[in-house]
């Protein structure tokens, strides 16, 4: 038997445990014209090494995330990217799972943690949308895509209206939503909008954009990166602030379209879900979880993702949003961050999500930090309604 | 599924397409179909037994922003999927599955990768992978980038003209064997001018339209699978600098780095037998010989290599199940198999392949 790789994987049984040691975002905005695509991902990483006072000596791989390469116009990025992020002489491997790549690039550098391969892992994830028009990246050409499909709104809408027939929701769940999120931004200081003066008036009479949307309900477009520094028990014995602990971390992809597809409510969605929770030995995720940053690029998807995760039963997710339960002060504070409705640079959405969950049981997410959370859940999705990516983090080690 | 500390991982089978020039009238789906039908069917699996599935794929070829979510649909990703992407060639995707793997989080795998150059002009297509800043905007094709390498290479004396020659009639021969390549047969070495000079077209790859897929297994699902494991012993990747002015274009640390790491230089191992080398001209291939430190006893791209077809995305999983499949069928112990990516060999992977031990009931 040849000693090759096994020597790498022989510094215990079963799965290391893996830690978020180092988190790094940039701050975002429409258009970041002081810097190019290099300057943008090597500013957030740079923070994620400070946070975890490490120096890009200290990583042994470096794993990149981005949506479309047509959004910067760059085709395989992480080529030119590779001596901005220190990567020259290691590996580096560039993921595309669509909306969902902040989170799946998250949950690739951990396996890489989780297998022994690398000890220490930079994972980083951007856009830069202002080098392109994302919406019209997003509306494909004829004959792949009908024509006046334009942008994700105009793909999403009819999900959204689906919804509120099946639950009979009330039309101003989604404006609730929309104001929450855009309230808790003021909190980050590194979301894209901070709308000082905005109401909940405000967000209903702005103009309908794909009905049932409006505009005060849509994410923006952003110029943005987040960065992770991942590590093996060691490196969180080392790390000078608190680790966020990998509880469970689950992908999930279906078909975009077939018959019998539930756009709503996606099994894939449910799956990788009931595949996380499992794995962290979470039975009841209201109770059991303290904060969630999930997906949500238009309002109303948050009471359709709290059902589809489990949050609420089928038809009662618009009653949580309403109740007030997911605000900052609420039982279960959903998108602390602000979250995509407040910042969006789309390659780099899903990995916000899975860094702020991580901040949060750190307590390191400043004005926006819930209270006491010990457990958060990071939620990303992409394709259309097809593709996700999920990890729930923790103040303690796993058990196992 | 626990993860053990001497967890390995075979490739057990694998299965390609009859590369061709232009896979006219067949979307990309349609070309990836019958390759995940047969892969599948060579281990008795279907789509729902597989524990994760990862794929390599570029929009910059299919000229539309995440064509890989349509070849999700050749998958047949119902009920949902563990399943991932790479926008690199297969050969990484491998690589992911690899490591999910050794996690002990799934004990089967399927990767895949295609890749259709035929619509655009890929040379062209190729500049857009540069710095966009300062590279991409001269759009320096890919051709035009291997002559500059390939001209450091005569210059350093490490090959001349006649020898580039010799790797292009050796490939091609070996491709007569090979009835899923596109260029094969003896007349290799073409008179005439330079495409760019140093290279001749015998020197260039053939643009290709193509894909491949590969199951891999850990655990007890190996036993299960196959009779004739081929386990990877090693495998890494390391990539060096963009910019082609501050790497020295005659060697390959990137490839001697990796190989190392993938156990290939292990004190008391065995050479190959057998090297599968993703090199599309043939200067690269001296290049990687070198950082491979393969000698005369290593059979090099028995398969033709790409040089005799390169389905871009997918020609580097292809060397993989290449050299997979040639162990398979007991034609040698041990193999290096290799994939690159990036202008002149920025980024590559090395993979180590043996049919050695582990068949005779060692712990694994």
């Amino acid at each position: 038997m040849s000693t090759t790789a096994t020597h790498r994987t022989a510094r215990g049984s079963g799965k290391e445990p893996v830690a978020v040691v180092g988190v790094g975002q940039t701050k975002h905005v429409s258009a970041r014209r002081d810097v190019s695509m290099a300057g943008l991902v090597r500013e957030a990483a740079g923070r994620a090494l400070r946070d975890a006072e490490l120096t890009w000596a200290d990583i042994d791989a470096v794993v990149i995330g981005k949506a479309p390469d047509f959004f910067e116009g760059v085709m395989m990025p992480e080529l030119y990217l590779a001596d901005a992020l220190g990567a020259v002489g290691k590996p580096m491997l560039r993921v595309h799972t669509a909306g969902s790549v902040g989170g799946s690039t998250a949950l690739v550098a951990a396996n890489l943690v989780a297998a022994r391969v690398h000890r220490t892992v930079l994972t980083v994830a951007f856009e830069k949308q202002s080098e392109s028009n994302a919406m019209w990246g997003l509306s494909l050409p004829v004959p792949f895509q009908q024509p006046l499909l334009a942008g994700a709104g105009g793909f999403f809408a009819p999900h959204v209206r689906a919804y509120m027939r099946r639950t009979s929701a009330p039309e101003h769940i989604g404006a609730l939503v929309a104001y929450k999120d855009r309230r808790n931004a003021l909190k980050n200081p590194y979301a894209h909008l901070h709308e000082e003066d905005i109401t909940l008036e405000k967000v209903r009479s702005s103009p309908m954009l794909w009905d049932p949307i409006r505009y005060s309900e849509t994410c923006p477009s952003s110029d943005g990166a987040c960065a992770m520094v991942l590590s093996d028990r060691e490196g969180a014995a080392r790390a000078p602030r608190p680790p966020a602990w990998v509880h469970g971390g689950a992908m999930r992809s279906e078909p975009t379209l077939f018959a019998g597809k539930d756009a709503v409510s996606p099994r894939a969605g449910s799956d990788c879900a009931a595949d996380v929770y499992r794995q962290a030995g979470i039975t009841d995720p209201r109770r059991e979880i303290d904060a969630v940053e999930m997906y949500v690029p238009f309002s109303w998807y948050e009471p359709m993702w709290l059902e589809n995760l489990g949050f609420a039963a089928e038809g009662e997710g618009w009653k949580l949003t309403e109740s007030g339960a997911t605000g900052l002060d609420g039982d279960l504070p959903v998108n602390p961050s602000g979250g995509v409705l407040s910042t969006n640079p789309i390659g780099a959405s899903g990995m916000l999500r899975f860094a702020e969950a991580a901040l949060q049981v750190r307590g390191l997410a400043g004005e926006h930090q819930v209270p006491g959370a010990r457990r958060a859940l990071g939620h990303a999705y992409g394709g259309g309604s097809q593709f996700f990516a999920m990890w729930l983090v923790g103040a303690e080690p796993p058990v196992s | 599924m626990t993860g053990t500390d001497t967890r390995k991982a075979a490739v057990v089978a694998f299965a390609q397409t009859d590369h061709v020039r232009a896979a006219d009238g067949l979307s990309e789906v349609e070309m990836l179909l019958p390759v995940l039908r047969e892969v599948l069917d060579r281990t008795g699996l279907s789509t729902g037994e597989i524990d994760f599935t990862c794929s390599g794929s570029s929009d910059y070829l299919a000229g539309r922003p995440f064509s890989f979510t349509m070849a999700l649909d050749g998958v047949g990703a119902w009920p949902p999927i563990s399943e991932s992407h790479v926008e690199m060639d297969g050969a990484w995707a491998l690589y992911e599955a690899w490591v999910k793997l050794l996690t002990g989080e799934a004990d089967t795998a399927l990767v895949y990768a295609w890749g259709k150059s035929s619509p655009g002009e890929l040379p062209m297509v190729l500049t857009r992978q540069l710095d966009p800043y300062y590279l991409a905007p001269l759009w320096p094709d890919s051709v035009s980038l291997a002559a500059l390498q390939a001209r450091s290479v005569l210059d350093a004396g490490l090959a001349d003209e006649e020898e580039l020659a010799g790797i292009a009639a050796r490939s091609r021969r070996a491709a007569e064997d090979n009835p899923h390549v596109r260029q094969r047969g003896p007349a290799a070495r073409t008179a005439g001018g330079y495409l760019a000079a140093p290279l001749r077209a015998h020197d260039v790859p053939p643009v290709t339209d193509g894909a491949a897929a590969v199951v891999l297994a850990a655990g007890d699902a190996v036993d299960r699978l196959t009779d004739h494991p081929v386990w990877i012993s090693g495998m890494d990747h390391r990539i060096e600098a963009h910019g082609l002015g501050v790497r020295d274009l005659t060697d390959s640390p990137s490839t001697r780095l990796a190989a190392e790491r993938a156990g290939l230089f292990d004190p008391g191992a065995p050479p190959p037998d057998i090297a599968e080398l993703h090199a599309p001209f043939t200067s690269q291939e001296v290049i990687l010989r070198n950082a491979l430190r393969l000698g005369e006893e290593t059979v090099v791209n028995p398969s033709g290599g790409p040089l005799a077809a390169n389905p871009v995305m997918a020609a580097g999983l292809v060397r993989i199940g290449e050299a997979a499949a040639r162990l398979a069928r007991g034609e040698g112990r041990r193999a290096v198999a290799h994939a690159t990516s990036g202008p002149c060999l920025q980024h590559n992977l090395v993979a180590v392949l043996d049919t050695d031990g582990a068949a005779e009931g060692e712990p694994r």
